[in-house]
């Protein structure tokens, strides 16, 4: 066991509940609790699942003395979301892009409240393995324009449909809030920004707090019936279902937006206008394609298909490889994505899986797996 | 009628010439929840210590190793139709082969349970 592990301020909490500690991005996590990964996974898809996800990075680029306009305009040159128009407290997942149109991360992208006296920052949330990169990625390509202050919070995931009950007990206005949205609120007396996001495809909240409030903050939320810890076990399971890209698995520095099927991510006006780094590539490849895809694979059979199983055809030629796969618990069976040749990438299409050497039948199918249920807002 | 246990957390119990294979409470329990088993045909057979099985729960995939050479002469459908089973009876109805024995000397070489309590305590 390596002792140069950097441990999380719920390092104590997931002793005491049994989490089964192991290394994850440099950081000591719990994988699973004693209910498995199974349970968990089933539980945060009907009740409330409380995540640790404290070893992402959370970061504030801002302009000193600057507006919204200064600071979008700079991000823009370095992501190819529509961060101009993003409103007060409104937050946008995008990518972090390299010179030649590779992907180095994907991240959320928050613009502070009108509440908040944070105007001309942004609040950024990055990948717990790729951040320290990521860091020095942004102040350098922003070097002498922006800065970049990296916080030392924790952060808390309330995942599932109860998620809301449980954060509108302690702030009602919590229930009004749509999906993608963020506000600044005292909760029991801790000063949290309160996002209405997540991983798990789930409605639910990210919690930003202080790493002295972390700890009484999750036995508050544990105290609830509806709430159980969740693990990362679950964690990827979950948003394997909902067809969310895991960085360095789904997607890596070789792989642009549109191979990713990403397109939603980049903003119509940044389409056309471009502007951000590896536009060259990204604007050709969505005007004339590209050789391969990221698209859901539905194994036929019981068999998981993991990372690094290859795709082929009936007659065994090599048409693209699964990036993340196993065992969904709500889908009842295997669930993978990957990438493969356009030719291949089309619903329906039948392609096969060459699990330990056996060609397994398989389906092209659209993510995600299972319908997200995200809270767009009151009803009107 | 005695069990035997191999190091990588397979049981073995033998009666006559032909052993029951299945993987032990302690290795079910580092799996986590089962969600697909993959056996080998009947008649097939196997080198001591080669890939025989296959299981996978939630986490990851791992081999079961045959853990005497032999031919299988039974397979229990039963945990590919209910692979959750092998969590619920890992030492008992989830068995996976029956193996004729083709070299019974092996026995020999195999822990008995309190050589392999001591394995799993310090291993």
């Amino acid at each position: 066991m390596s002792d140069d592990l950097k441990i999380l301020s719920l390092d104590a909490l997931h002793r005491d509940l049994g989490g089964k500690m192991v290394p994850f991005a440099g950081y000591s996590m719990p994988v699973q609790f004693p209910a498995g990964v199974k349970e968990e996974h089933l539980w945060t898809r009907s009740k409330a699942g409380l995540f640790d996800v404290s070893h992402m990075g959370q970061a504030v680029l801002s302009v000193g003395g600057g507006s919204h306009e200064d600071v979008s305009a700079l991000i823009e040159e370095l992501v190819p979301g529509e961060i101009k128009k993003l409103g007060k407290g409104k937050i946008r997942y995008s990518l972090l892009m390299a010179e030649d149109g590779g992907v180095l991360d994907d991240l959320m992208i928050t613009r502070f409240p009108a509440d908040q006296d944070r105007e001309g920052s942004l609040f950024l949330v990055v990948n717990a393995a790729v951040k320290d990169q990521d860091y020095a990625y942004i102040a350098e390509k922003l070097a002498g324009r922006a800065t970049l202050e990296v916080l030392d919070r924790s952060l808390l995931a309330l995942q599932g449909p109860k998620a809301v009950d449980v954060i509108a007990a302690m702030d009602p206005e919590a229930a009004t809030m749509p999906f993608m949205s963020m506000r600044r609120v005292t909760l029991e007396g801790m000063d949290v920004s309160l996002s209405r996001c997540g991983y798990t495809g789930e409605d639910g909240f990210e919690i930003s707090v202080a790493n002295e409030d972390a700890d009484k903050l999750a036995r508050l939320l544990l105290a609830h019936d509806d709430v159980a810890p969740i693990g990362l076990g679950a964690r990827d399971s979950l948003r394997l279902e909902a067809g969310l890209c895991l960085y360095g698995h789904d997607m890596t520095p070789a792989t642009s937006p549109v191979e990713a099927n990403l397109i939603f991510a980049l903003g119509k006006r940044r389409r056309s206008e471009g502007g951000f780094l590896g536009a060259d590539r990204v604007l050709s490849e969505l005007a004339e394609g590209t050789k391969t895809l990221r698209v859901g694979i539905k194994p036929q059979g019981r068999a998981p298909a993991r990372e690094g199983v290859e795709v082929k055809t009936a007659d065994g030629t090599k048409i693209g490889q699964v990036t993340s796969g196993g065992f969904g618990p709500t889908v009842e069976g295997p669930v993978a994505m990957g990438y493969v040749d356009v030719a291949y990438a089309d619903e329906g299409t039948e392609v096969h899986l060459d699990i330990r050497g056996k060609l397994q039948p398989a389906t092209i199918v659209t993510l995600p797996f299972t319908e997200p249920r995200y809270y767009r807002g009151p009803k009107k | 009628m005695t069990t035997k246990f191999t190091k990588d957390h397979e049981w073995i119990r033998v009666e006559g010439d032909v052993a029951t294979v299945g993987i032990t409470t302690h290795a079910a329990e580092q799996l986590g929840d089962v969600v697909f088993v993959e056996l080998p045909d009947v008649g097939k057979s196997f080198d001591q210590g080669a890939d025989m099985a296959v299981v996978e729960s939630v986490k990851a995939a791992s081999d079961v190793y045959a853990p005497i050479s032999g031919e299988v002469v039974e397979a229990n459908g039963s945990i590919v139709d209910a692979p959750e089973s092998v969590n619920e009876a890992p030492e008992g109805d989830a068995w996976f082969v029956k193996l004729k024995l083709a070299n019974a000397g092996e026995l020999d070489g195999l822990m008995d349970e309190a050589a392999y309590k001591d394995h799993v305590a310090n291993g």
